[in-house]
């Protein structure tokens, strides 16, 4: 088996993310679609570690795997806030930047 | 090691025969799952799938030569970081469904054609691309992948793991400003309401316990008001539920009892007429 397969499951788990995020309307389930697009580098980079034979692929993967951390503390930490204000964890809720006025 | 053996690569920098079951196994679970979080209805159902699809990757890392990386998916990906959004679903709402309105017309569909080229792209490039032979973590992982990491991370990257240290504190710091709350009422603690009670003395309050019923007279039942000191009932110390439904005792009655035993009299010198009184009601209530 060629070490081909995991990056184009690696490209699959990422569109698959991608769509996610770009579908649904649900904050949390948005922002679980980049986790899954986050995780879909990884192995990627994994991989590609693999192919070049040293670790910095590994090392990157793991670096991801840290700053997702600290994204996902702020990102659900802003999530609760606006949940907070608004009652809705829907995005097309959060629209206060949004020009109301009337046209005419 | 198992795993060593399992990720060793043939000359022609190929996968074992045992990897190649692994991944064909793992991999339809995986898209599967990955699928369920994009269609799932309920987000703790698109959470389990997330967490399904992290699980499996943990099982590649191993297989690919990264057990150091495998168990760090499982602890820091699935234990803390899905953990935290099933938190926040259950503070959220776990009922939080989706809304079907379109805000842009036919936003849905371009998202999914926008996917599946995205799709498109990423895999053709992912096919066309002429690899070298792949090298095999073999030689990398000396002595052992985690031993051989630490090399890497606090050689090379030493400043960018400082730099990340601080970014965690700064995300530790950010989320608690962000879900700090300000208090809008000064916090009501045993000393105000104290003061407060007090205050509410000049209005009848009363600062001590309501007297419980019946202690003070011959009776202990619920339904039997307590006498004060001066022999008077105290309407207060019977239940409020009991006075609603009609199931007071009589507390004259009762007032009148001692108001005998003070003039001399025995407390039961009526008593025929209470029994009498007594049987009239049961009759009524046979009827």
């Amino acid at each position: 088996m060629s070490l081909m397969n995991y990056l184009v499951l690696s490209t699959v788990l990422f569109s698959v993310g991608a769509t996610t995020v770009l579908v649904r309307r649900n904050a949390i389930i948005a922002f679980m679609g980049i986790e899954m697009m986050l995780n879909a580098t990884n192995l990627a980079l994994v991989t590609f570690a693999r192919i070049n034979g040293n670790l910095h692929g590994q090392v990157l993967a793991f670096f991801v795997m840290v700053v997702a951390a600290a994204e996902v503390v702020v990102g659900l930490a802003i999530i609760v806030a606006i949940y907070r204000t608004r009652r809705s964890a829907s995005i097309d809720d959060v629209n206060l930047l949004k020009d109301v006025r009337d046209p005419a | 090691m198992i795993t060593t053996i399992a990720a060793t690569l043939t000359d022609a920098g190929e996968a074992s025969t045992g990897e190649a079951v692994l991944f064909w196994v793992f991999a339809p679970v995986m898209v599967l799952a990955s699928m369920g979080l994009l269609l799932a209805r309920k987000a703790v159902h698109a959470a389990l799938s997330v967490i399904t699809v992290m699980i499996c990757l943990a099982f590649l890392y191993v297989a690919q030569d990264a057990p150091f990386l495998g168990v760090v998916q499982v602890v820091v990906y699935t234990g803390a970081i899905m953990m935290l959004f099933l938190f926040v679903l259950m503070l959220v709402g776990v009922d939080a469904s989706d809304s079907l309105v379109e805000t842009i017309k036919g936003q849905r569909w371009v998202a999914v054609l926008g996917g599946m080229g995205l799709l498109v792209v990423l895999a053709g490039v992912v096919m066309t691309v002429a690899p070298s032979t792949p090298t095999g973590l073999d030689g990398a992982n000396t002595p052992t992948n985690p031993e051989a990491l630490a090399v890497v991370i606090f050689g090379s990257y030493a400043f960018a793991l400082e730099v990340v240290g601080a970014l965690l504190v700064t995300a530790a710091l950010g989320a608690l400003v962000l879900t700090h709350r300000e208090r809008l009422v000064p916090k009501r603690d045993q000393k105000t309401r104290m003061q407060a009670r007090v205050q509410a003395l000049g209005d009848g309050a009363l600062l001590t316990p309501l007297a419980a019923p019946g202690v003070y007279a011959r009776h202990n039942a619920m339904d039997v008001p307590a006498l004060g000191p001066d022999g008077e009932p105290l309407e207060l110390s019977v239940n409020r539920v009991l006075k609603v439904r009609g199931q007071e005792a009589d507390a004259a009655e009762y007032a009148a009892r001692i108001d005998r035993v003070l003039a001399g009299g025995w407390a039961d010198d009526e008593l025929p007429a209470i029994e009498a009184a007594k049987d009239a009601t049961s009759e009524e209530a046979d009827q």
